[in-house]
């Protein structure tokens, strides 16, 4: 069957030159970063070469970077990490932040943490007075997002950057889906703390990075060895390590062509659905967003529905919805933007890659534009 | 460990009887085929019994026209909005209740239509509720209109 791929925000095929660099830390240079042989200083040389490509992916210092298992061990130690040192205080997030954040920031209240979650306009951003308005004097850290990983809005990072730094407040910032596909510059942002993963930007699963700047004290999640400066113990996955630095120094030196590729793809998409398709509306496509991510709302049809037409003709894309229980929630991001919960419980998100194409494109509108109409036809509203 | 106790010890873990039954992750061919080809959809120009139930603000929905002729469901349609599982089991109410007579309609359950449709994944068992809930309420629609006019 024909195969099409537009769900590269769950996660993205190997780059092969990424796959490449992996392969002799898979093989023959397989030692323990921490021996102090032959086998150790290979591997220990090629974590610090990676640490040096992912520093410079961010305009960051080598040892500033904390790899970890991926995004949510990121948020995790970027958030758990700051409150574990600070004891207790409040935290401010955004209320469109993944669930890594969200939860995490759950599981901190019920330790005697407060926290203030910020509303979102209809175009799905934070307003950064709303962030001024926030802060209080036991504030240790607000946690907003880069772009979100349904809509692809874009939050003003930079501007949240500067009032929290204006208020000595550390910013952490979940990055995972905005590196590679925007440009990030922790100096200019006055970011503290970025999170990063390996899989959005062609790399391997299971591997990602924290950013900490320099002088930024947080306490471990994870103790043992005390490997990544003691932040991160347990032995470093080098081959994933260095797909990893290698994936994030070609997301970053494509940047221009990647954008280019995919923006253009988008908007035809986008365009083509709008034309084709009644009762059809985007999702944040007022505000500045990723080049890759489309959430398409649709009315009078349910999104698994959808899915599963487009599964059928071979075509993967995904839900903004989280429909995996009995009790089916719509979207806490969509909900957030204010839109109603049956038009967020009919929304999809399409996330493009590089290596689509245009016909790609026009085979997914027709499917999609036959799966609405048998739908709609069947549906009781 | 003395000799005889590692006698004791079975030389390799025991096959188990059957496959492991773990839930149900994904549809079946027959749910996807009710699902892309649902029977019996549409509305009934002046039905003998009608139901809607299920709010599609906060999950699924479907409604339900039966035709009634000497006690028995002659014809019944019904139009849905909801999740793959929900679309195929309400096709499969339909096609159960098609035929029967209202006492036996009415015994029809959701466990019935589970295991007509095959077995559905575990978080969706409950979208079969919603088809056996619209079928009951419109034949009881039917019966109190019945009594009415009697």
């Amino acid at each position: 069957m024909r195969r099409v791929y537009f769900d590269h925000n769950a996660t993205t095929p190997l780059d092969a030159r990424v796959f490449e660099a992996m392969k002799p830390y898979l093989t023959d240079a397989f030692g323990n970063a921490s021996s102090p042989h032959h086998y150790g200083r290979l591997a220990k040389q090629a974590l610090e070469r990676s640490r040096v490509l992912a520093a410079e992916a961010i305009a960051a210092k080598p040892e500033e970077i904390i790899f970890t298992s991926g995004g949510t061990e990121s948020d995790n130690l970027a958030i758990r990490g700051i409150a574990y040192h600070r004891g207790k205080g409040h935290i401010i997030a955004s209320s469109v932040e993944h669930h890594a954040v969200l939860k995490t920031c759950q599981a901190l209240e019920r330790a005697g943490f407060r926290t203030t979650y910020l509303p979102v306009d209809p175009h799905g951003r934070v307003d950064p007075n709303e962030v001024k308005r926030s802060i209080r004097k036991d504030t240790v850290l607000i946690s907003v997002m880069f772009a979100n990983n349904e809509t692809g809005v874009m939050q003003p990072v930079a501007e949240i950057g500067s009032i929290a730094r204006e208020h000595s407040i550390l910013f952490h910032c979940d990055a995972v889906q905005g590196i590679g596909k925007s440009a990030i510059d922790v100096e200019e942002m006055c970011i503290d703390l970025l999170s990063l993963s390996s899989h959005k930007i062609y790399g391997p699963q299971g591997i990602g990075g924290l950013y900490v700047r320099d002088g930024t004290e947080l306490s471990p999640i994870i103790t043992g060895g005390h490997q990544e400066r003691g932040l991160r113990s347990g032995t470093e996955n080098i081959a994933a390590i260095v797909g990893f630095a290698q994936a994030l120094s070609i997301a970053i030196d494509e940047i221009d062509t990647y954008r280019v590729t995919v923006s253009s793809l988008r908007d035809k998409l986008e365009s083509e659905l709008l034309d084709g398709i009644d009762r059809v509306e985007i999702h944040g496509a007022q505000a500045e967003r990723l080049p890759h991510t489309s959430s398409v709302g649709f009315s009078s049809v349910e999104a698994e529905s959808i899915l599963l037409h487009l599964d059928l003709k071979g075509i993967a894309a995904s839900s903004g919805s989280a429909c995996t229980t009995g009790d089916p929630e719509p979207s806490h991001v969509l909900s957030a933007m204010g839109i109603a919960p049956e038009r967020a419980r009919g929304s999809i998100r399409i996330s493009l890659g590089r290596e689509n194409t245009e016909e790609e494109v026009d085979y997914t509108v027709s499917v999609l534009k036959d799966a609405i109409k048998q739908l709609r036809s069947i549906s009781s509203q | 460990m003395t000799e005889e106790s590692s006698k004791d010890l079975p030389e390799k873990p025991p096959a188990p009887a059957s496959p492991p039954a773990g839930p149900i992750l994904f549809y079946n061919e027959i749910v996807i085929e009710h699902f892309t080809n649902p029977r019996n959809v549409g509305e009934l120009e002046n039905p003998d019994g009608e139901a809607i139930v299920g709010d599609p603000t906060c999950g699924d929905q479907m409604k339900v026209h039966i035709r009634v002729d000497s006690n028995i469901i002659v014809d019944i349609k019904f139009k849905s909005y909801g999740c793959p599982g929900a679309i195929a089991t309400s096709s499969m109410v339909t096609e159960l209740a098609k035929g029967k007579s209202t006492d036996e309609a009415l015994m029809i359950t959701d466990d019935d239509v589970v295991l007509s449709v095959g077995g559905i994944p575990e978080r969706k068992k409950h979208c079969s509720l919603l088809g056996i809930k619209a079928l009951q309420e419109a034949i009881n629609d039917y019966l109190r209109k019945a009594k009415d006019l009697g």
